[in-house]
C-alpha cells in the first residue's frame, strides 16, 4: 500500500491490517505518554485546499504521536493560476523532502492526481476529495462498528470483520464522499448496507452500487438495522430543489425524537447511531439523538486519531508484513 | 495559371502523376494532377501522354488509397485570442498532415469571430497560411452571449462568405433566438450548428452522468441535455423550413432522434467526433484531464450507437472538435481542467480504427462523411469532389496498413492533449493535395499552396485563378 486513496479499491486484507493496527495505536490514546517513535524524522504535510478544523487537527495528532514532523499548508482560495497551483504545490513539497502528503481537497480526484503524476514522490493520503470518497472517516467509522459488533458477540476485534451487520446510511447520499467511502469499505467488510436518502439526493447510477436503497427512513428501521449513519445536509440544498423545506427534510429522513423511540419499540436495544460530523442538530438529527448513549460521534472522533495513526503507520513505515510486533517493541 | 509557379517551393513543378492509387479503395487508377485540377484519370496513363516538357513528378501510390480531402466541420484554431494554445498555421498543418484540405474554424476566439472583420481575419490568416481552405463559422449571437444575433448578413455577405453559424461551445438555448437564426440563415443558404446542451440541466457538468460519474463523484452531464435541445431544435427546423446542423452528437438517444427527424424529412445534419466513436467515460477513472471533453465521453452503448448511425448515414459527418490547449490547463485536477481534446492528426486513424477495420464502413463511405457530405454543409463548391478529371485536385493519399502509435509531442498542433497517446492506431496519409499542390509528401509537411493573387508580384494576371 503505497496510497491511501479510496476504500473501493482498498482489500479486505489491508482493511483488516488498518483496523487492526488502530486497535493497537489506541492504546497509546490511554497512556500518559501519548506518543510513540515511530516516524520520528519523517515529514508529515497537511495540504488542505478546503477548511476542515476537525480532519486537519485530528490528523496533525495522529502524526504527532508518532513523532512526525507536521507542516500545516492551507492553501483554500487558490484563486491565482488555477490549474497550476495543485502541481507546483506539490513540487514545492516535494522539495522540501516531504515523506507523506495528507490532502484535503474540493475537487473530487486531485489526491488521485498527486499519486498518479510525478509532480511528487510522497505517500499520498486522501482526507476527503470533491464528492468522491474520504476514505479514513470511513475507516474509522467502521473501527467504531467493529468494536461495538464484536463487544456484542463477545468475540476479539482483532482481525475481525462486519458480517452480518445491518448498516442504514441516511441523507445527502449525492454529495457525500462519506457515504461512498462507507459503501465500499463495509462491503468489503461484509456488511449489508441501506441507504435512506430523497430520490434527489441519490446519484443515478446508485442501482449498480453493492448497497440496497429506500426512500424510507421508517420502512428501514422496521426490518431491522444495528447502526444508523447520518449525513450532514446543507440546507442551502433546499435552493436548488433538491427538498421542498428543511422541515419537509427532517420529517421525512431526519433521525427525529419520534425515531429516536421507535428504536425501543422495535426491540432494536443495541443499535448505534452515528453521524461523521459536524450535525445540523435538528435538521438530519434531534439534539435527543445526538446525545442519547446510542450516539457514537464523539467515540468516532476519538476512533479517528488511531486510524489516522494506523494509515501514516502503515504507509510510512515500508514494511507492512508485522505492523504489531513493531508496534509492541517501540512502547 | 500561375499559381504553381509561385507556391511550389523544393518541388519545382507543378504537375503530379499519381500511379496506381485505389480509387476509394477500389480499383487502381492513375491520376494526373496539373493547374490544380485532375488533368486526367485512367488506368496506366503515360508520361508520355503527359507533357514531358513538364517535368512531372511521379508518386508510386501502390498499396494506397486515393481519397477527396477531408473537410473538417467542426475545429477550434484558437486564433485570433489564444495563440499560446494554436494559430492558423500550427493549426492547419496539424490539418494537412491529418488529411484535411479544409477546416471550419470555429467561433469562439477572442474576440468572437461574429463580425465580418473577425471573419475575414481569419480567412485571410489561413489564405496566408496556405496549407488548407479555412473557412471561417461566425457566430449565432454576438459574444456568443446568447442574447442577440449577430450580423449574420454581414459574414455572409464577406469575403469569407460564411455558410455556416454557431456559438459552439455554448448551446443557443433560447428557444426563440434558436428560431430566429434558423428562420434568418435561410436568406444566404446557411446553416446553424448547434451545440445541443441544455444548461441548466448541466451547470458544474464534469462527466458523463452515470454509473461512472456516480461512483468518482464527479457532477454528471445526462445524455438528456443533450437530446432535449436536439429534439426542440429538429422540430424547429421543421417549423420553420431550415436547415440544422448539430454538432458532436454523443448519445444513443440523440441519434434516435435525428433518425426520426429524418425520417420525417427534416433538414437536419447530424455530426461525431472521433473519439466518440471510440472512448467511454471508463476512462474518466483515471482522472487524467485529458479525457475531459464537451460532451463528455459516453458509455460503451453509446459508442455503439453512434458507430452504427455513422454507417447508416443517421449520422452525416465526422467532425473533430479539434481543441488544443496549454499544458496547464491539463496538468490539474478533473475540475479544473479545460474541456477538449486535439484530433486533426489522428482523425483518419481513429475512423479507419473504429469504423472501416470493424467492417461497418468502406472508404468510399469514409470519403462521403469526411469530405462530400461535409463540403455540402458547408457549401463548398470546390472541396468534396469525385477523383474525376476536371475536378478540383483536392484530394490524399492514404496507406491504410501502416500502423503507428500516437505521440502528442510529435505532432503538428500546438496542443499535447490528445487522448489517443500512446495507442496504436492504422492508417497513415502519406499525401494531401490541396489545390493541386501537395501541403504533404512522404508522409510529411511540404510547402505551403500559394495563391496568386497573394503573390508577392501582385500585377501578375493570374490574380484571379485561385481565389475561390
Amino acid at each position: 500500500m503505497k496510497h491511501l486513496l479510496s476504500t473501493e479499491d482498498l482489500s479486505l486484507t489491508n482493511a483488516v491490517r488498518i483496523l487492526d493496527t488502530a486497535e493497537e495505536m489506541s492504546a497509546v490514546g490511554d497512556r500518559e505518554v501519548k506518543k510513540l517513535p515511530a516516524l520520528r524524522g519523517r515529514t508529515v504535510v497537511n495540504l488542505f485546499f478546503e477548511d476542515s478544523t476537525r480532519t486537519r487537527i485530528s490528523f496533525e495528532a495522529a502524526a504527532k504521536r508518532l513523532s512526525a514532523d507536521v507542516i500545516n499548508f492551507a492553501a483554500k482560495g487558490s484563486s491565482v493560476s488555477k490549474g497550476e497551483s495543485l502541481k507546483d504545490t506539490a513540487q514545492t513539497l516535494s522539495a522540501m523532502g516531504a515523506d507523506a502528503v495528507v490532502i484535503r481537497h474540493w475537487a473530487s480526484g486531485a489526491p488521485h492526481r498527486l499519486a498518479a503524476t510525478d509532480w511528487i514522490d510522497a505517500a499520498v493520503v486522501n482526507a476527503g476529495d470533491g464528492t468522491h470518497e474520504h476514505p479514513t472517516q470511513a475507516l474509522l467509522d467502521a473501527f467504531t462498528m467493529r468494536r461495538h459488533w464484536t463487544k456484542l458477540s463477545g468475540l476479539p476485534s482483532a482481525g475481525a470483520d462486519l458480517k452480518g451487520m445491518r448498516v442504514a446510511i441516511a441523507g445527502d447520499v449525492l454529495h457525500s464522499r462519506v457515504a461512498r467511502s462507507n459503501v465500499w469499505l463495509l462491503r468489503t467488510l461484509g456488511a449489508e448496507v441501506t441507504l435512506v436518502a430523497p430520490p434527489t439526493l441519490l446519484p443515478i447510477g446508485v442501482e449498480k452500487w453493492p448497497c440496497k436503497v429506500s426512500y424510507n427512513m421508517d420502512e428501514t428501521l422496521e426490518h431491522g438495522v444495528d447502526a444508523v449513519m447520518m449525513l450532514r445536509v446543507q440546507g442551502e440544498r433546499m435552493n436548488a430543489s433538491f427538498f421542498p423545506s428543511t422541515r419537509e427534510y427532517s420529517r421525512r429522513w431526519g433521525f427525529d425524537d419520534t425515531r429516536l423511540r421507535a428504536l425501543d419499540s422495535l426491540g432494536l436495544k443495541d443499535t448505534i447511531i452515528m453521524h461523521p460530523g459536524p450535525m445540523n442538530r435538528g435538521l438530519e438529527i434531534s439534539a435527543a439523538a445526538a446525545d442519547s448513549p446510542r450516539s457514537t460521534v464523539l467515540a468516532q472522533v476519538r476512533n479517528g486519531v488511531s486510524i489516522r495513526m494506523a494509515a501514516l503507520y502503515l504507509l510510512l513505515s515500508g514494511d507492512t508484513r508485522e505492523p504489531a510486533a513493531t508496534l509492541k517493541e517501540s512502547k | 495559371m500561375a499559381e504553381q509557379k509561385s507556391g511550389n517551393g523544393t518541388n519545382g513543378n507543378g504537375a503530379y502523376l499519381i500511379r496506381g492509387a485505389a480509387i476509394l479503395g477500389g480499383d487502381a487508377a492513375d491520376l494526373l494532377i496539373r493547374d490544380g485540377v485532375i488533368a486526367a484519370r485512367g488506368a496506366n496513363l503515360s508520361q508520355t501522354d503527359t507533357d514531358a516538357a513538364d517535368g512531372v513528378t511521379i508518386i508510386d501510390a501502390d498499396g494506397l488509397i486515393a481519397l477527396p480531402g477531408m473537410v473538417d466541420v467542426h475545429t477550434h484554431l484558437r486564433e485570433p485570442g489564444r495563440e499560446d494554445a494554436e494559430t492558423v498555421e500550427t493549426g492547419t498543418r496539424a490539418a494537412a498532415l491529418g488529411g484535411f484540405t479544409a477546416v471550419h474554424a470555429m467561433a469562439n476566439s477572442t474576440p468572437v469571430a461574429d463580425t465580418a472583420g473577425v471573419v475575414e481575419q481569419v480567412y485571410s490568416l489561413g489564405r496566408a497560411a496556405g496549407w488548407v481552405d479555412v473557412r471561417p463559422v461566425g457566430a449565432v449571437t454576438v459574444g456568443l452571449a446568447g442574447e442577440q444575433l449577430a450580423e449574420l448578413g454581414a459574414m455572409a455577405d464577406s469575403r469569407a462568405r460564411v455558410r455556416m453559424f454557431s456559438d459552439d461551445g455554448i448551446c443557443v438555448h433560447d428557444p426563440v433566438l434558436m428560431r430566429r437564426a434558423l428562420e434568418y440563415v435561410k436568406a444566404f443558404d446557411g446553416v446553424v450548428a448547434q451545440h445541443a446542451q441544455e444548461p441548466r440541466l448541466t451547470a458544474g457538468a464534469q462527466m458523463n452522468e452515470g454509473e461512472v460519474s456516480a461512483v468518482l463523484g464527479l457532477t454528471g452531464w445526462p445524455a438528456v441535455a443533450e437530446e432535449s435541445i436536439i429534439a426542440r431544435d429538429v422540430l424547429l427546423a421543421q417549423h420553420v423550413g431550415s436547415r440544422l446542423h448539430v454538432c458532436h452528437v454523443s448519445t444513443a438517444g440523440s441519434v434516435e432522434i435525428i433518425r426520426w427527424a429524418k425520417g420525417r424529412g427534416i433538414n437536419v445534419t447530424a455530426e461525431v467526433t472521433p473519439h466518440h466513436l471510440l472512448l467511454t467515460d471508463e476512462l474518466v477513472r483515471s482522472y487524467d484531464p485529458v479525457y475531459k471533453v464537451n460532451p463528455p465521453l459516453r458509455t460503451d452503448a453509446d459508442v455503439r450507437a453512434l458507430r452504427e448511425a455513422l454507417a447508416d448515414g443517421t449520422i452525416d459527418v465526422v467532425g473533430t472538435d479539434h481543441a488544443p490547449h496549454p499544458s496547464e490547463h491539463k496538468e490539474c485536477e478533473w475540475a479544473q481542467a479545460a474541456m477538449g481534446m486535439t484530433g486533426l492528426e489522428t482523425a483518419l486513424s481513429v475512423v479507419q480504427h473504429a469504423m472501416i477495420e470493424t467492417g461497418l464502413m468502406t472508404w468510399a463511405d469514409f470519403a462521403r462523411a469526411t469530405s462530400t457530405a461535409p463540403a455540402a454543409i458547408g457549401r463548398l463548391a470546390d472541396q468534396g469532389r469525385p477523383l474525376e478529371e476536371g475536378e478540383p485536385a483536392n484530394l490524399i493519399l492514404v496507406d491504410p496498413a501502416a500502423r503507428w502509435t500516437v505521440d502528442p509531442s510529435a505532432m503538428a498542433t500546438m496542443g499535447r492533449n490528445s487522448p489517443f497517446r500512446g495507442m496504436e492506431l492504422p492508417g497513415k496519409v502519406r499525401a494531401t493535395f490541396f489545390k493541386g499542390h501537395p501541403t504533404v509528401l512522404d508522409g510529411s509537411l511540404n510547402t505551403p499552396y500559394r495563391y496568386p493573387s497573394d503573390a508577392a508580384a501582385a500585377g501578375t494576371a493570374a490574380g484571379t485563378a485561385a481565389t475561390i
